[in-house]
Formats: structure tokens, C-alpha cells, sequence
């Protein structure tokens, strides 16, 4: 199996860890999303792909309760979160790296990430080494206030931040965006990692043929709909798909 | 010689005067930089601290206050002020501010206004209240003597002719420790980690797991309480309050925050001090009726030549 491919290591069919259906947001008077539909299984990297103004962003911020849902359902764990107070959803091990990193600028990167740890009370020691080996960078910079480190270095602090909270579930929202070619290799690299140790991913991605290289399943959204899905070397061969986000003709 | 000691005379009011703005500045500057709004009732809650602190007296009796009972009445009103500063504070964000926290900024700002009159006239109210202390409600809107609890004694000696009384160790005493302590919560507490992510970023912070309301709520709180503080020691400072004397207050305070960089806290008490020496040097050398003219001046001069303050950030953060 090549590099490109993960394989879907299990026996049977892993349970449905977050299931979206029928999922609708407006933003003001915009309906942003009309109906979305996915599901993402336990140890999958799933990813949701689409032009600029498709919804993936409000699909994101619908699921981690920032975006309020008008009509369907988002299920964690089988159970209903949609109408939930954010910080409980995140209590529920459900993470979001925002589009845009959004690290706390005037904080240092070492605060950054015991903010991301703010819903725990336990020893934080295990899980700070575990980003700094992930990305020892961060190390290096802890007591560097986060508004001076490059795009990348606060992308790595975003993922770090973000697995602060141990997840199960994290959700990422264009990691790549803005980012030298270089650090969006390694931040790939990073994901899988952390898949292979255990963690469901859902990723947004503009990069779509990274996206779909990278996961195992992936959805099309357009329009604020889910339209097409599959597994991602299969969608990376789909000419509608190739057409429509890969940029070939 | 003696120019020398009236020019120390005015450095020792005019930064005694701007400790007490500091404190009130910090609660503008703390509600400003976690919601972005000019809180503008933040001045009238602490007009209110002060009733509430001259009705306690009246109901401890007005008798003679001296030694220890004197300042035992101080640190009680004190830690009574703050609480009911600090709870009203929490109060009106709840019913004024918290309904419109995705609405417009103006919005916002409009809903202040209106708190502001609805405390003055509270506060009005309450000085009509048929009182001992507010000289039976004859004249509700009239200024209130403040019993002078805290001696006015020279500490130099009864010869120097520079004045440093009880009344200004009384004013380091207070500001000096509360401010230290703002400092420990702000830089090292939980809390006030989660305030400074809240003010740097409210999405992400609620993204981390943090109720937000919870914590634009404690800062409400904290400002008002800082404001209770000040309501008191203005009141033994100065042995005269009045319904209207938060307008002032909170014009020099807001003042202080915009030009210590409306947002940072020590911009706000650099500020405060700033505008403090302004006005006892005008007050002494050109003319008390000047003051307010030369304090507005130069509110109007930064907002338009530095609006980011002395110590604000110039605002240029990688995005």
C-alpha cells in the first residue's frame, strides 16, 4: 500500500461516531446550509471538501455549537448535541482547529495551549509532551507570546491547543491555508500520525487533493448540501470531481 | 522655598486623585477590552457605592467617629461598596448587555446610556430618601457632606507646609494592594487567563471549552467591585457627594483608559495619573473653571492623533 493511502485497519465496521443529518444553519438572513448529511466513523479521517461559500466552515462551527442549527440533527456518540452549550460539546471530546488558527496572539504559546486544557483539572504534563514531540517547535517558543510565531508555527499551536483537550474527535478547518509548502507536508504528517494513534479526524480542506489523499472517505459540499461521497482515492478519480476541485479539465 | 512646596503640595493631590480615577478607569478598560463597549453607567455605579456607604454610616448612628470604630466603619463600608458595586455591575450586564451580545456595537453603547440614567436617577431617589443623613430629603439633588472618618492631620508635622494626611496613606493603602491583586488574578489565575482569551478572541475561547457569559460576567463583577472601592475612598478623600458626581468621575476615568490605550489595564492607571497631575496643576496654576476644558482637550487630541493610547497595542497582529 502506498504512502498516500491510509488503510482502513479494522475487522468489521467501526460505530458511527458523529452522524449529521439534515443539518441547516443561517448566518443573518443567509441560509448557509441547507441540508447536510455525514458520518464519520470511529478511527476514520474523514474530510468535507468545496468551493469558498459552500459551508464548510458554518458545517464546523454548527457542530461545535458556535453556529446555531435551525432544523436536523447532530448526533456525537449516538447522542443528540445540537442546542448544547459549546464548552459541552467540547466536554463530550469534541475539538475544533477554526479556520484561520485563531491562537490567542497576546498569550504565550504555553498558555495557548493550557487554555485548550481549560475543561480539565487533571496533570497536563503527558499531554504537553505529546505536542511537543508532535511539534517540538512549540517547545522551543513556549514562553514566545503566540501572535509572534509564523502561520505555520500558530498552526501547529492550533492543532496543539486543540488536542489539549484530548479529543476523540477533532475537527480541522483548512490547515493548510496560508502556509508554506514545507509545514503543510509536515502538518499532514501530523494528522496521520495522530489517526494511526487513535483519533477520528474530520477535516475541511480548500487543498482538496491533499484532502482526499490523506482520508478515507470524503464529502462533497455544495451550495450548503451534501452531494457526493466515497472513499477518497475514489473521489480523486471521479471526473466530476477532478473538474469541479482538482482544477483539471 | 516655597514654590517648591506648593508644587509638591500639587503632586501629592493631583497623584492621590489619580489613584482613585485609576481604579474606576480600570473598570472601563476591562469591560472595553473583553466586549468592546464603553461601559457608561460604569461612573454613575460608582456614584451609587458612595449612598450606599453614607447611608451605612447613617445607620450606624452619625455620632462621633474616631480610633478604631472609624476604621473599622472604612474597611466594613469598604468590602460593602465593592460587593454591591460589584453585584449591580453583574446585574446590568445581564439585563442591558447580555441580551445584545450579537447585536451592534451601538446598540450596546445605547443600552449604557440608558443605564447611565437610570442609575443617576437612583441615585437621585435615593438621596431624596428621608434621612438623617441626606438632611431629611428636603433637597434630593443637593450635594451630601460625607463624615470625615479619616483625620486630615499633617503627617509632615504641623509646620511643613506641604500637606500629607491619613486621607492620602488611606488612598495608596486601598488602590496599591487591589491593584496588585488585579495583577495576580489577570496574569495567573484561571480566570484570568480565560479573560484575556475571551478578549483576544471569543470564538476560539468558547471553542476551548469556555463559558464566555461566565466569564464577561466575572469581569463585570471584578470592574464594579473596583469601583465600589473607589466610591469610598473618593467619599472620605473628598467629605462630599452628590447624584451627579459619576459623570465626572467617569469622564476623567474614561479619559484616563483612552489615554492609557482604552484595554490595558496599566495603560489605564498610567493614565489616570496623568490625567490626576493635570488637573491639580491647572487647578493651581491657571484656573479650576479651565480644568475641564484642558481634561476634554486632551481626550479630543488623542483620539485623534493616538487613539491606541500611550501603552494600547498598535494593533498589528499576524492574522
Amino acid at each position: 500500500m502506498s504512502a498516500g493511502s491510509p488503510a482502513f485497519a479494522s475487522v468489521g465496521t467501526p460505530p458511527v461516531m458523529l452522524r449529521l443529518q439534515g443539518l441547516a444553519a443561517r448566518y443573518g438572513a443567509i441560509e448557509a446550509l441547507r441540508d447536510v448529511n455525514l458520518e464519520v466513523r470511529a478511527g476514520e479521517i474523514v474530510s468535507l471538501i468545496g468551493a469558498n461559500g459552500a459551508g464548510k466552515s458554518t458545517t464546523l462551527m454548527a457542530i461545535s455549537g458556535i453556529v446555531r442549527a435551525t432544523a436536523g440533527t447532530v448526533e456525537f456518540d449516538g447522542r443528540r448535541i445540537n442546542g448544547e452549550r459549546a464548552d459541552r460539546i467540547v466536554a463530550a471530546g469534541l475539538a475544533q482547529v477554526p479556520e484561520g488558527r485563531r491562537v490567542f496572539p497576546r498569550l504565550t504559546v504555553r498558555e495557548n495551549l493550557e487554555m485548550g486544557a481549560y475543561l480539565r483539572s487533571d496533570d497536563l504534563g503527558p499531554d504537553l509532551s505529546h505536542v511537543h514531540e508532535l511539534f517540538p517547535v512549540l517547545e522551543d517558543r513556549a514562553g514566545q507570546l503566540a501572535g509572534t510565531l509564523s502561520g505555520g508555527e500558530q498552526q501547529m499551536l492550533a492543532i496543539g491547543r486543540a488536542l489539549m483537550s484530548r479529543p476523540r474527535l477533532l475537527m480541522m478547518d483548512e490547515p493548510s491555508m496560508g502556509i508554506a509548502p514545507m509545514l503543510v507536508a509536515r502538518i499532514f504528517e501530523a494528522v496521520k500520525e495522530l489517526n494511526r494513534e487513535g483519533l477520528t479526524v474530520l477535516l475541511v480542506e480548500q487543498n482538496a487533493r491533499a484532502a482526499l489523499k490523506l482520508s478515507h472517505r470524503a464529502y462533497v459540499l455544495e451550495t450548503g448540501r451534501t452531494t457526493f461521497s466515497g472513499p477518497g482515492a475514489e473521489l480523486l478519480d471521479d471526473d466530476r470531481i477532478r473538474r469541479a476541485y482538482l482544477g483539471e479539465g | 522655598m516655597e514654590w517648591v512646596d506648593f508644587f509638591l503640595q500639587q503632586l501629592i493631590t493631583g497623584l492621590s486623585n489619580g489613584m482613585i480615577i485609576a481604579l474606576i478607569a480600570i473598570g472601563y478598560t476591562m469591560v472595553y477590552g473583553i466586549i468592546e463597549l464603553i461601559n457608561f453607567a460604569h461612573g454613575d455605579l460608582f456614584m451609587l457605592g458612595a449612598f450606599l456607604a453614607l447611608t451605612m454610616l447613617g445607620m450606624f448612628g452619625l455620632g462621633d467617629w474616631s480610633g478604631a470604630s472609624a476604621w473599622a466603619a472604612v474597611v466594613i463600608m469598604l468590602i460593602a461598596s465593592a460587593g454591591f458595586c460589584g453585584a449591580l455591575n453583574w446585574g446590568i450586564d445581564r439585563l442591558a448587555y447580555k441580551p445584545l451580545r450579537d447585536a451592534s456595537k451601538l446598540s450596546l453603547l445605547v443600552s449604557a446610556i440608558g443605564a447611565s440614567f437610570i442609575l443617576v436617577n437612583l441615585g437621585l431617589f435615593w438621596g431624596g430618601l428621608p434621612m438623617d443623613v441626606f438632611a431629611g430629603g428636603v433637597a434630593a439633588a443637593a450635594p451630601k457632606d460625607f463624615p470625615a472618618l479619616v483625620p486630615n492631620s499633617n503627617l509632615l508635622g504641623e509646620s511643613s507646609l506641604v500637606q500629607f494626611t491619613p486621607k492620602d496613606v488611606l488612598v495608596w493603602a486601598v488602590t496599591v494592594p487591589l491593584m496588585i491583586g488585579l495583577t495576580w488574578i489577570v496574569t495567573r489565575t484561571r480566570l484570568g487567563k480565560a479573560m484575556r482569551a475571551t478578549a483576544q478572541n471569543p470564538v476560539a475561547a468558547r471553542l476551548m471549552g469556555i463559558d464566555t457569559d461566565r466569564v464577561i460576567g466575572a469581569t463585570f463583577l471584578i470592574g464594579g467591585a473596583l469601583g465600589g472601592f473607589a466610591s469610598v475612598i473618593y467619599s472620605l478623600y473628598n467629605n462630599t457627594i452628590s447624584f451627579q458626581m459619576g459623570y465626572r468621575a467617569g469622564m476623567d476615568a474614561f479619559t484616563a483608559a483612552v489615554l492609557g490605550g482604552i484595554g490595558s489595564m496599566p495603560g489605564a492607571v498610567a493614565g489616570a495619573l496623568v490625567i490626576g497631575l493635570v488637573r491639580s496643576m491647572s487647578d493651581a496654576y491657571f484656573e479650576t473653571r479651565w480644568t475641564n476644558t484642558i481634561v476634554f482637550g486632551i481626550l479630543v487630541l488623542i483620539l485623534i492623533f493616538r487613539p491606541s493610547g500611550l501603552l494600547g497595542s498598535r494593533a498589528k497582529e499576524k492574522v
